[in-house]
């Protein structure tokens, strides 16, 4: 008679710490064969705004990190998915991806990874410059994260669709509460477990798992989320556009699908661009 | 904190007895009038600029032009309705893919060359039209709009043929066709902010000035005919709202980008959410000035008074909320009304006048409510004494003290010569007062300490930062606001790559 393994129990990661939604509600879900894998929490708009809470709470120490620090941050994270390459593989695997397409999938999230970490240090110096202007005047023009960005990722690649769009996010100092993929959420559960012992500080990435139905409408019109990136349908699009303006938001749609995410078109110094602001110094120059 | 109370704050010697007398120019000193007399060659009804032509509206309506100066009528101004600004669309499309989107950038960039020079050929004549239509004081039109309104020209002009540096990595492209709403503050700089960074992108341009502004951009387009600028490049529709409404809405325009109000700026958002329009919005402001009592203080002085009083205070990053250091605060509120009461309010032709007139009727009222509001939520007043001209849309340049950010007056944008005076004590309190609003365009510092400099600039929330200077702009510079100031930039290469599709 073998041994009757250990079920693991589904715990998002936000605000540093592994928990089950306040409302106490899950839903079931059903691995690729069809058989019940686990209890997902079905995260609340209340489970959102606490996640806000804390990542605006994180986001002035996380910015003030130096972009050396971040760069590293973002390659630990890339040293723990690696590190744990055949559970993710196994993982995917589980949820209806080929055992070939899992690992393409796992070294491409952690290539991603890398992409980014290596901008930490060097994107400012591509968007940023100082400006000749016709006076006296020294001018510089230098980016500064946004703030609190809201993240609403594809179903498909759940991993790496989920990843390419957070690491551009937070590589300059924002902080992320990120609705994980509808129809494949445990790989975000895993995920957490990487961010967690990957030095990146609690609460700047914050993974919740639950129904886009339920949450967009928060995601849409919360004001402390500065900005939105989402792979969203037509009538998705325009509910958080339309939650948006009230706040004035800034609001970014990402349009791959399948194959295009994994090529190195998918990733840019501009995806990092899309969530800074311009800042412009002026000051006299003189005696 | 340490220490903010400067060595030399002590080291001041107390005057006592009777106080030094001042010299008030006010109202004893009169002024010769010092009328600028060259000609703005105003027609007395401007029409459409469709397809590079002038043309009536379709529906045959037309509106008053008034010179808020003096409440006469200047000219009628072409009413477009939703059937002129679809033909305004239709000649920039048929530009953008006959001659515009195609003819090499190094070509370009000689049509935006010869516009700005023959903008400066004729800068006094557009200096003297743009203070008659708006009421801007003649020495800002004509030392600061018009000039800057070429150099935006020029500037962009060298881009046209540049573009792969715009954009590292990566090339860009036109985006096509722009819808662009600008308002009556800066008519004639706004419309270079919007037209310049876009045609030298290769974009075609439908663009509306506002209702109470039209002339300088319809005298404008006589530029672009005498520059030889390709026929639907260009097109200027005239009209209040619903002619903005119509150039946001149009689906031909591929980017909208918009200068105005926050409360606007929303509406434009929601009635755009179900398209995937590209947009830049440059909306309201509330900034706050603020001033360290190690700052050089007569400069500061000058600082607050070009950062509220220019252009009437119509600015959207006007500094309207002065937040001084409590121990410097007495001495800088004196030395401010001194100041104030030698500005000369008045005939915005004259090239002594200092503060000119409010742009309309319904602005003069909207800063009289809000100045109201502020004497009965309890905020102390003071306006200098100044005589005002009989007929016209005038106010006195006002200061607010012992306000408190609860107050109207320090939370809603005045767009108008008023200023709300509160205090702080150390640098942690300014900078949350200073980021307290929803508004982030523009911020002061005023300081001696290089580093107080750098602080106060990292953690101000506010798209740009004067320090030891206030209110200068530049078209290498970029300007644009974070949180519901908008979003996108005007200006320099980040502005540029707004008008730009990266491919």
């Amino acid at each position: 008679m073998s041994r009757l393994p250990i079920t693991k129990t589904p715990k998002p990661y936000v605000g540093g710490s592994f928990i089950r939604s306040e409302s106490g509600r899950t839903f079931p879900l059903a691995d690729a064969t069809g058989a019940f894998f686990a209890n997902i929490p079905q995260c609340t708009r209340k489970d959102l705004r606490n996640a806000i809470e804390a990542a605006a709470k994180a986001g002035p120490g996380w910015a003030k990190r130096t972009a050396y620090n971040r760069g590293q941050i973002l390659y630990r994270l890339a040293e723990m998915l690696e590190a744990r390459r055949d559970e993710m593989i196994g993982t995917l695997v589980r949820f209806g991806s080929t055992k070939s397409a899992a690992a393409k999938e796992v070294d491409a999230t952690t290539d991603r990874l890398i992409y980014y970490a290596g901008w930490a240090d060097k994107y400012e110096q591509v968007l940023g410059n100082t400006n000749p202007v016709a006076s006296p005047h020294f001018n510089f023009t230098v980016t500064e994260p946004m703030g609190v960005v809201g993240v609403i990722a594809p179903d498909a690649p759940a991993l790496l669709g989920l990843v390419s769009l957070i690491a551009p996010i937070i590589v300059s100092g924002n902080t992320v509460i990120a609705l994980a993929a509808e129809k494949n959420p445990y790989p975000s559960i895993i995920l957490g477990e990487m961010l967690a012992t990957s030095d990146l500080p609690g609460s700047v990435v914050n993974l919740l798992t639950g129904f886009r139905r339920e949450l967009i409408p928060t995601f849409a019109t919360h004001t402390h989320l500065r900005a939105i990136s989402a792979v969203a349908g037509p009538a998705d699009r325009q509910a958080l556009r339309l939650g948006a303006a009230e706040s004035v938001k800034r609001v970014h749609f990402t349009d791959l699908e399948g194959a295009a995410w994994f090529k190195t078109e998918a990733e840019s110094v501009y995806a990092i661009r899309d969530f800074l602001e311009f800042k412009t110094t002026w000051h006299p120059i003189g005696a | 904190m340490p220490s903010l109370i400067s060595e030399r704050r002590k080291s001041i010697p107390v005057r006592r007895g009777r106080a030094t007398p001042e010299l008030i120019f006010g109202d004893l000193w009169e002024f010769d009038p010092a009328p600028e007399t060259a000609d703005p060659k105003l027609q007395p009804r401007y029409d459409l600029f469709i397809n590079g032509a002038f043309v009536p509206p379709r529906a045959g309506r037309y509106f008053d032009s008034i010179n808020p100066a003096n409440e006469q009528k200047l000219a009628d101004i072409a009413l477009a309705d939703a059937a002129d600004v679809d033909a305004a669309y239709r000649a920039a499309q048929r530009a953008f893919t006959t001659t515009w989107g195609k003819m090499p950038g190094r070509e370009r960039a000689k049509y935006l060359y010869r516009i700005a020079r023959l903008l400066q050929d004729r800068a006094r004549e557009f200096a003297v039209a743009e203070t008659l239509d708006g009421g801007k004081p003649i020495k800002e039109s004509r030392d600061f709009d018009v000039p800057m309104t070429a150099a935006h020209f020029f500037y962009h002009a060298g881009w046209a043929d540049k573009l792969d540096y715009v954009a590292p990595g990566r090339r860009v492209a036109p985006l096509g066709v722009v819808g662009q709403v600008i308002p009556w503050n800066f008519p004639l700089l706004m419309l270079a902010w919007k037209i310049a960074p876009a045609l030298a992108m290769g974009n075609c341009v439908v663009l509306k000035p506002a209702e109470t502004t039209s002339i300088t951009c319809l005298k404008f387009a006589t530029i672009l005919q005498d520059a030889g600028l390709p026929p639907g490049v260009v097109n200027f529709v005239t009209g209040a709202g619903e002619t903005g409404a119509a150039v946001m809405a149009h689906p031909l325009a591929a980017k909208v980008a918009f200068t105005g109000s926050t409360e606007v700026g929303k509406a434009i958002l929601r009635s755009l959410a179900g398209t995937e329009k590209k947009m830049t919005l440059e909306l309201g402001g509330k900034a706050a000035n603020i001033v360290f009592d190690d700052a050089p203080l007569d400069q500061a002085v000058e600082g607050i008074v070009n950062g509220i009083f220019f252009n009437q205070g119509h600015v959207c990053c006007a500094g309207s909320r002065l937040l001084v250091h409590e121990p410097v605060a007495d001495r800088v509120l004196a030395k401010l009304k001194h100041r104030m009461r030698v500005l000369r309010v008045g005939d915005p032709l004259d090239k002594n006048t200092d503060i000119g007139a409010i742009n309309s009727k319904s602005q003069l009222e909207k800063i009289k409510k809000l100045v109201a509001s502020g004497v009965k939520e309890g905020a102390e007043i003071f306006q200098p004494s100044c005589r005002l001209p009989a007929k016209g849309y005038y106010f006195r340049p006002t200061v607010f003290s012992g306000v408190t950010m609860s107050h109207r007056i320090a939370r809603e944008e005045i767009f108008g010569p008023v200023l709300s005076v509160l205090t702080f004590r150390t640098v942690d309190e300014a900078v949350e007062r200073a980021n307290n609003t929803a508004y982030g365009l523009s911020a002061g510092v005023w300081t001696d300490k290089g580093s107080r400099i750098l602080k106060m600039s990292t953690e101000l929330k506010a798209g740009v930062v004067w320090a030891n200077t206030y209110n200068k702009f530049d078209p290498t510079s970029p300007f644009g606001g974070y949180k519901e100031s908008g979003f996108g930039r005007e200006g320099g290469r980040q502005g540029l790559l707004d008008y730009a599709k990266l491919v």
